[in-house]
């Protein structure tokens, strides 16, 4: 045989492995030939073909590899107990720069489906590897490295303790400053995951200095980074008093209103998650956003927005209002009932009404005037309905009650109290006829009212066992009017007047 | 009798017995009389003790009462100091009603200011949005314009988008005239760094060179003139060279490098695949290399093309088409046309205005 054609057997054979994994990656790349292609045992076959000596097949291998675990994630178990991720972590940190985004994208896409596929990779060794991979100049090798690193620390805090071990955080932090968008956003989304389980990963990521680059990023104006960056702020602020002051301290007032107004919705979702989670700790905090305007911002925003993207803003104005009666104040000096009352109406969803009922009765609960401006917007009929509502969910039902209970306790608003008396239930109705009883003995006029609308009646036809709280309400109500007025009202009158005239013998 | 008897003989003894008894009396009254004081005088004492415990526990109990009583007295007086004082402070700083008003007051100018400042906001964002949305439009338009460019129309055809039943051309005549034609040349709208085979959904721009100006040299002068930053001038001139995978990859094959190395010895030695004899290579291989072979001296030497033909201008293609001889024409008037000439033919260049003109 000639030299030739020796050769050109072995050209086949690279030509036929060539066109193999180049068909192989083309594939994997739809989900729906997953299945097929796991049967006809790809990872066995792909497995050596990582060990090639052409790169060009080694980078396409990695990459059909990489794809076909993402989608699936008996794939990617295949490929950890196939004993393929030692020689890719091995190579990682010698081959080129395109076979380091392959081997990195092959180790993101096996970390991402369980905790326990990211505890395998992490027992490899990979972690430091894609640590070093961070260090790199390309900045696809490092957004490879920081995506593999966040889909591993996303699962739990020993794995995230595992990635800040490996001494990846002062990295990632590097990598936010870098010109690229795309490795900005990655590394911010991987800082949010690491720094999302516990105030001790938190406290690690602020101590390497990242929130002063993540208040700058914010005024950039590309969405997703937006998003990324004050998914961050908020993970690492949610968790204490003292991280929460930093973030603030990082000046990103009134920056962060401007967000509010973002065209796009997940920006608008995650400013709000922003200032709620700064809000909810401390009535000072609470003080310096209503301050620095951020409550009318909040309000504007949830009046602009539909669906889920609302809840934080919606649950934002209850920790305000929860704190002090003075906040609770500026709220409704804002303009805050409004959207709410809107918001009860419009959503379908359970546990946003539930977040919207919870803000009211935090507002409404502090003093007699604070009721009044809830109970001036006929909210509470709606409160009354959805607690009676037999669809509602429990949750609902329960904060409903609390809420009601709440603004009732210190509602001295007779008008808006008096369609409740006709629908209401009895623990309720306790309430609602308790606060009557406060109010009437003192005021003429709303005697009057109370017996011209048919309150008076209402009240006599309730029947309450003697002795009881409600039965005590009831006495003083009685004991308000004239007795004639009562008997007059009370059920069975007419009968009994009838009765009378029966009986009666005419004076002639 | 006998009594008596016996009364006498003590009665000796009487005297004996008296004065010895008196005796012992005598010397134990003294230590009988001093116990009897002391007994006499501890209970004495015990009993002025208890007493003046009893005494003093009464004094405690009354000073108790009497200093209680005081206390109390300056107490309630100390309350009312405390408590108008207090009323006051309360009144005044933390409940106070004005000055929460003015504070509420105060929180719904600033979210006024707020809400205008990011309705502003939001409105430049949407003009923005808008403007970018546009141009993009029209360098849309102008493209196709420029692609279309054919659809202009002439002086005897109108085009399309200029029809005489219009009072003017549509602005899309309008454009067309304006633009340019493109060229045949590919417009290079991908950068030569992308490749299909790795579609990363990321970093489409080529890997930059790594960041970080260097620094400007100490105490050197900004040179005058429109002279381009050094910075930018040195990164653009060190720039590492990126091979992009194909080049790097296929330096390194073992094929390949079979393969150039046979390239290069047929090269060397200009083997032809389809020769069979072993001999005859041999002697080629000898023969088209060896100075001075004498293999050749018999060889006619052909001409090239270039020297075979007589040089000018060739006449091939210019003279020889449509050529006209008047020397030789019989008449001299044209032919007589037998057929009616066409209708249609008969309209052409009369049927429309002058195209492009308003008519």
């Amino acid at each position: 045989m000639s030299q030739r054609q020796v050769l050109q057997v072995f050209e086949q054979y690279q030509r036929a492995r060539t066109h193999f994994v180049q068909a192989v990656a083309e594939l994997s790349s739809r989900p729906q030939n997953v299945g097929t292609l796991r049967d006809a045992g790809v990872i066995s076959l792909l497995r050596p073909l990582l060990l090639d000596v052409v790169p060009t097949i080694q980078q396409t291998a990695a990459l059909a590899l990489g794809r076909l675990a993402y989608f699936n994630d008996d794939l990617a178990e295949a490929v950890v107990t196939g004993d393929i991720l030692p020689p890719l972590v091995c190579s990682l940190s010698e081959q080129n720069r395109f076979y380091k985004k392959a081997a990195a994208f092959v180790l993101r896409a096996v970390g991402k489906h369980s905790p326990q596929l990211a505890q395998a990779i992490v027992e490899c060794g990979a972690l430091e590897a894609l640590v070093i991979c961070l260090e790199d100049f390309d900045p696809g090798v490092k957004e490879g490295a920081a995506w593999a690193l966040g889909y591993i620390a996303r699962h739990n805090s020993e794995l995230s303790q595992a990635v800040v071990d490996a001494g990846a955080v002062p990295l990632l932090v590097l990598c936010i400053q870098e010109p690229e968008i795309a490795l900005k956003r990655i590394a911010a989304s991987t800082l949010s995951d690491i720094s999302k389980h516990s105030p001790e990963l938190a406290q690690t990521v602020v101590d390497a200095g990242a929130i002063a680059f993540l208040a700058q990023m914010i005024l950039n104006p590309d969405a997703k980074l937006k998003c990324q960056v004050l998914s961050a702020l908020s993970q690492i602020a949610k968790h204490s008093v003292d991280l929460a002051e930093l973030v603030v301290e990082a000046e990103i007032f009134p920056v962060v209103l401007t967000c509010l107004k973002d065209s796009d919705e997940y920006v608008k979702k995650n400013g709000a998650t922003l200032i709620r989670e700064i809000a909810k700790h401390s009535p000072e905090l609470s003080q310096f956003i209503v301050n620095a305007g951020g409550v009318a911002a909040v309000i504007d925003c949830i009046g602009s927005c539909k669906g889920t993207v609302r809840l934080p803003g919606i649950m934002m104005l209850g920790y305000v209002a929860a704190h002090s009666e003075n906040l609770s104040m500026a709220v409704i000096v804002s303009k805050g009932i409004p959207p709410l009352c809107a918001c009860l109406l419009e959503e379908h969803e359970d546990h946003i009404k539930a977040a919207a009922v919870w803000a009211l009765g935090q507002i409404g609960r502090h003093t007699p005037e604070h009721a009044r401006a809830v109970a001036e917007t006929n909210v509470l009929a709606t409160l009354l309905s959805m607690y009676m509502d037999i669809h509602s969910s429990e949750d609902l039902q329960l904060k409903t009650k609390r809420a009601l209970k709440n603004i009732l306790q210190k509602c001295t608003y007779l008008p808006a109290l008096e369609p409740l008396l006709h629908d209401a239930p009895p623990n309720i109705l306790k309430h609602i006829v308790g606060q009557f009883s406060k109010v009437l003995p003192h005021d003429t006029k709303a005697r009057c009212l109370f017996v011209t609308t048919g309150g008076l009646k209402k009240i006599q036809e309730i029947k309450a066992e003697p002795g009881s709280l409600l039965q005590e309400y009831i006495n003083t109500i009685n004991s308000c009017f004239p007795e004639e007025v009562v008997r007059y009202y009370s059920p069975g009158y007419s009968d009994m007047l009838l009765e009378r005239v029966e009986n009666y013998q005419p004076v002639l | 009798m006998a009594a008596l008897v016996r009364l006498e003989a003590r009665l000796s003894r009487l005297r004996e017995e008296y004065f010895r008894k008196n005796r012992s009396v005598d010397e134990d009254r003294k230590i009988v009389y001093k116990a009897a004081v002391k007994i006499q005088s501890w209970f004495r004492g015990c009993r002025v003790r208890a007493y003046l415990r009893y005494l003093s526990k009464m004094v405690i109990l009354i000073q108790k009462w009497w200093r209680g009583y005081q206390s109390r007295r300056y107490f309630r007086k100390m309350i009312k100091i405390q408590k108008t004082w207090r009323g006051y402070y309360v009144r005044k700083y933390t409940h106070n009603y004005y000055a929460l008003k003015k504070y509420l007051e105060a929180i719904s100018l600033n979210n006024e200011i707020v809400r205008n400042e990011l309705q502003e906001y939001a409105e430049m964002n949407e003009k923005e949005k808008k403007k970018k949305d546009l141009e993009k439009k029209e360098k849309e338009k102008k493209y196709k314009a420029r692609k279309m460019h054919y659809l202009l129309s002439t002086e005897q055809i109108a085009g399309i988008y200029n029809s005489p039943f219009r009072k003017s051309p549509d602005p899309m005549e309008l454009l067309l005239r304006q633009s340019k034609p493109l060229s045949h040349r590919q417009q290079r709208v991908k950068s030569p760094f992308t490749y299909d085979l790795y579609d990363w959904p990321t970093c489409k721009r080529p890997p930059a060179f790594p960041t970080g100006e260097p620094l400007p040299p100490i105490g050197r002068q900004k040179p005058q003139g429109p002279f381009r930053d050094t910075a930018e001038v040195l990164r653009q001139r060190y720039k590492p060279l990126e091979p992009t995978l194909r080049v790097a990859a296929s330096i390194s094959s073992p094929l390949e490098k079979a393969r150039e190395e046979m390239k290069r010895e047929e090269w060397i030695k200009c083997i032809h695949e389809h020769d069979v004899l072993f001999t005859e290579k041999i002697l080629i291989i000898h023969s088209r290399f060896l100075p001075f072979s004498s293999y050749h001296k018999n060889k006619k030497y052909e001409l090239s093309i270039h020297a075979s033909e007589k040089k000018g201008k060739e006449t091939y293609g210019i003279k020889h088409f449509r050529e006209v001889q008047p020397n030789k024409w019989i008449a001299g008037k044209d032919f007589q046309t037998v057929l009616p000439s066409i209708v249609l033919f008969e309209k052409f260049g009369k049927t429309y205005s002058r195209a492009g003109q308003i008519v």
